[in-house]
């Protein structure tokens, strides 16, 4: 059976893991090993007047207790946001001090203070209890809106009035006018809950100083390990590139919230050369609530306009989003340039206008997370879309087919040049599967068993397989977003790929072992990925914006390319042919048309022994390549959620769930449906359960599993997933990318079928049953009214 | 401190540990059996489950020393040898019930735990009783779709083993 290009092969790292053989971050355990707890702020918002330290110190197993002013004393730099947004009126974004040990003030509850290092957990606990930190509380603020009013708490005094940046989009003047002299007026109010990203694992981190060697290494919970080395480096003056060795073994989830640089790192490295031992920290959950970059938390209005024809002639949107009290690594991004980009939907609409305020507040940073702006993005196309449906009284489908993008490539007001796709056919497929002729015939058997059925669309696209290095450079990124990988063949012929992406869920042992099996015919036992090390792999940007597979194995491919061409050269030089008559197949390299060949090991043996290969040639056989996408890859699909709602309690089941993708080329159909399923799972999480939640002093009151609502089995349907796939032709392999595409499609979806069932449009995420049953209760106050 | 003595995946162990150390951090850090996992601390998440006296429990939901002398399975425990898996670890393998791997250690406790239960009791084990016995088990990865398949893949492999 073939291994290659589109086959469902079982993964390989199952194994361990199946076994209790992972290896996480904090399953490993150094030598002189000490614990480190953190000391933080009760306060959403303080100013710090004085730390006492001495019982601390004094209490048994305590190493250490370190503050804010000694690190900055060392020189460790500010944690920074590494993407420069600039606002309409030209000034660059207001980006506050962020110290990974807060020195004059705290920001927002869970704001690290101090690190105590102990020989015990239990010990490192205890003396971070015994710190005495004495605050001077100032008033708080935790919502986008209200901090943005006159007179609202200042957060960051360089941020005057809590606007970080107000940035703009696309057309406004053409915008404003199509909407003037619109047949049609469709406006909605949105606003996208705030959420915990919530992987499994906690995050966790081991930080070991080598005196001897002035060097450090770091295991850590990180999508990208070269970055996080980078930015410890270069910015946060931690070690120098060649003293500092980072490590990401096994990763247990991340989407999205592993990818910054916390402060919990930075401290721990410190402490490490401070207190000369290996420092290990470990995030309990609450800690993890309380400090991992939260996701959405958008204030959007959104107005569209139609001609006559029901043609869409003008989007303005206008969104506050919140940041929190300190700029997170691509916390700028995400509500810009990854989000108001993907404003003009699926469809063709010469008139698009956003303007965007990135906001502090006194609450946890905001950065990406799983779909990082598109599912901001989508929701708001999609809700608006149905909404016009409804006003306009016509089918939600054929108000979408009508103005659907039809030719590519196509060229958006909001930047993005759509290189393929096919709508119609994804929507075509969608609705064949959720058999949408027979729903009015199901609304009414189910209103004679007391139910409200409903059926709500969403036909999402987004960009991923992020990102030409040269555009987004000009666009405010601090990096290059190209992927590199290395190809080594050993002389016994078994290969490794090492590849700067890494895989914390995704499957990348397997599918980039399914890439090698393609192209030299060679079986995935035979081939090992190597992620994660520094030490390792020559550099990498990581794993996030659904990129591993459009960039990542692009690198593979270009670096297998030169493989394949030295390997033809030894092959055409030993067998004496001619290059041209060379093929690569069935575990061998071989001539055209004869029964001349090498086994592949043959070839590797050939390669490093160098007794007989082409004049000049240098030996071995190992080549590495770095891959810069050309555009953004565009996935896109139709998404068809049917509900049914119990009046009585206002519970929602969803009967069904049907999925139709476009991702390009699929290398393992397997795995791309587990990652549609688990992005639709918390999509209909954030749809109907989760929900951060501050009170007004800016404390979380949604910490825990006790509190925040985490999908279990029984909220979630079995999904019916498919794909209708046009090729990407931005990259050798065709592909798009989907690990985010479930969480970005499903929101609306759910959302426009529960307004469906309930007649009721006014409804906010989480659409939880008190939710629901109050908007029940509004359509049966407005028809008794009436 | 307290020393406490078990029988863990067949091999009896002993250690001197302080008094309030939860069974997970018994397995864990002591016995050094790390694919038991901590995923939260109100024990929601279940990726510390194991069976104690067979049945599954919340390793961080009991101290240590409410174990002495129980028989403790783990998830090191489960399979007779690196090549010959368990039915449900197979079966999880088959139908790619697992993704980032940190939840499946304890959703495979609590899988062989659930189906052992409905078969001694000749109970169906359909597909809303696995979700609706998947309350004490949270993954973030899958969507459980294929979770729920494994396991019911697991269930027809363990009555055929």
């Amino acid at each position: 059976m073939s291994e290659g290009i589109g086959a469902r092969v079982l993964r390989k790292e199952d194994k361990r893991f199946l076994l209790g053989k992972g290896r996480y971050t904090d399953d490993i355990v150094e030598p002189n090993q000490a614990y480190a707890a953190f000391v933080r702020s009760p306060h959403a918002h303080a100013t710090i007047k004085s730390i006492d330290s001495a019982a601390a110190s004094a209490m048994e197993g305590v190493e250490g207790v370190l503050t804010g002013p000694e690190l900055v004393a060392d020189g460790i730099g500010n944690i920074i946001c590494g993407w420069g947004v600039t606002s309409k009126d030209g000034t660059p974004m207001n980006m506050g001090a962020w110290s990974a040990l807060a020195t004059e003030k705290v920001r927002y509850v869970g704001d690290a203070v101090a690190i105590v290092v102990a020989d015990s957990p239990a010990a490192a606990k205890l003396a971070a209890e015994a710190v005495v930190v004495d605050y001077d509380v100032l008033p708080v603020v935790v919502n986008s809106v209200d901090a943005l009013e006159a007179g609202a708490p200042e957060i960051h005094e360089n941020a005057p009035g809590n606007l970080i940046f107000d940035w703009e989009i696309g057309n406004q003047e053409p915008t404003e006018a199509a909407l003037a002299s619109a047949e049609h007026i469709v406006e909605l109010d949105i606003v996208n809950n705030r959420l915990a990203p919530n992987p499994m694992e906690p995050r966790a981190a081991i930080a070991t100083f080598n005196e001897a060697e002035d060097h450090y290494t770091l295991y850590t919970t990180s999508q990208n390990p070269h970055v996080a080395r980078l930015v410890l480096s270069a910015f946060y003056n931690v070690a120098p590139e060649h003293k500092l060795r980072v490590i990401a073994p096994d990763v247990g989830g991340g989407f999205g919230s592993k990818i910054y640089i916390y402060p919990e790192e930075i401290a721990c490295l410190w402490a490490s050369m401070k207190t000369n031992r290996s420092v290990k920290w470990t995030s309990d959950r609450t800690e993890a609530f309380l400090t991992d970059a939260h996701g959405r938390d958008h204030v959007t209005t959104a107005k569209m306009g139609f001609d006559k024809n029901h043609k869409i002639v003008g989007l303005r949107v206008n969104t506050k989003a919140n940041l929190g009290a300190y700029m997170s690594l691509f916390s700028s991004a995400t509500p810009t340039y990854l989000y108001a980009t993907l404003l003009s939907g699926q469809y063709n609409i010469e008139n698009v206008y956003a303007d965007v305020q990135g906001v502090y507040t006194n609450t946890v940073p905001v950065d990406a997370y799983r779909g990082a702006g598109r599912p901001e993005a989508s929701y708001v196309m999609e809700r608006m879309m149905e909404t016009a449906a409804r006003q306009l009284g016509v089918d939600p489908a054929e108000l979408r087919a009508k103005n659907f993008v039809k030719e590519f490539p196509h060229q958006t007001p909001v930047i993005m040049a759509y290189d393929s796709g096919d709508f119609k056919a994804n929507q075509d497929q969608a609705m064949k599967a959720a058999d949408y002729k027979g729903f009015e015939k199901r609304r009414k058997e189910a209103a004679k068993r007391g139910k409200l059925r409903g059926i709500g669309f969403s036909n999402y696209i987004e960009a991923c397989g992020i990102a030409p290095s040269a555009a987004v450079g000009s666009l405010g990124a601090g990096v290059g977003l190209w992927e590199s990988a290395e190809v080594r063949v050993n002389p016994v012929g078994t290969i490794e790929i090492l590849t700067g992406s890494h895989s914390h869920g995704q499957g990348h042992e397997t599918t980039f072992a399914q890439l090698v099996s393609e192209r030299l015919d060679l079986p995935t036992d035979n081939i090992q990925i190597v992620h994660g090390d520094t030490d390792k792999v020559q550099f990498g940007m990581g794993t996030y914006g659904s990129r591993s597979g459009a960039v990542g194995m692009s690198a593979i491919s270009k670096a297998l390319d030169k493989v394949e061409a030295k390997v033809k050269k030894i092959g055409a030089h030993v067998l004496e042919a001619s290059e041209d008559d060379i093929v690569i197949e069935g575990g061998a390299v071989k001539v055209k048309g004869t029964d001349k060949q090498m086994l592949w090991h043959e070839v590797g043996l050939a390669a490093y022994t160098a007794h007989n290969i082409p004049e000049g040639m240098e030996p071995g056989l190992k080549e590495s390549a770095f891959y810069d996408p050309s555009n953004f890859t565009f996935p896109a699909g139709c998404y068809i959620c049917e509900v049914e709602v119990d009046p009585e309690t206002g519970t929602t089941d969803i009967v069904q769930f049907v999925a139709s993708d476009d991702f390009g080329t699929i290398i393992n159909p397997m795995i791309v449906e587990g990652q549609v399923h688990g992005g639709l799972a918390q999509g209909i999480g954030q749809a109907m359960l989760e929900g951060v939640v501050y009170d007004d002093d800016g404390q979380q009151l949604s910490a825990s599993y006790m509190d925040y609502t985490m999908p279990r089995a029984d909220d979630l349907p079995m999904y019916k997933v498919m794909h209708q796939s046009t090729e990407c032709p931005g990259n050798p392999l065709g592909m798009k990318g989907c690990g985010e595409a479930g969480a970005i499609g499903s929101p609306p979806a759910v959302i426009n079928a529960i307004t469906d069932a309930i007649g009721n449009n006014n409804l906010a995420m989480p659409a939880t049953p008190s939710a629901v049953w109050a908007a029940l209760q509004e359509v049966s106050a407005k028809t008794a009214a009436e | 401190m307290t020393k406490i003595a078990m029988n863990v995946n067949g091999k009896a162990v002993s250690r001197e540990v302080p008094d309030n150390t939860l069974l997970v951090e018994y397995i864990r850090e002591h016995l050094r059996l790390t694919g038991t996992h901590v995923g939260c601390d109100t024990s929601q998440c279940g990726a510390c489950v194991v069976h104690v006296d067979g049945k599954a429990m919340k390793s961080c939901t009991m101290l240590a020393a409410a174990a002495e002398g129980a028989t403790v399975t783990t998830v090191e425990g489960l399979a007779a040898s690196k090549d010959e898996l368990h039915p449900m670890q197979i079966a999880f393998k088959d139908n790619h019930g697992l993704q980032c791997g940190f939840c499946t250690p304890g959703m495979i406790m609590s899988a062989t735990d659930m189906v052992e239960r409905y078969q001694a009791e000749g109970k169906e084990l359909t597909e809303e009783a696995i979700r609706h016995e998947l309350e004490g088990n949270i993954c973030r990865c899958t969507g459980y779709h294929n979770i729920v398949k494994s396991i019911q893949d697991g269930a027809s492999k363990m009555t055929n083993a």
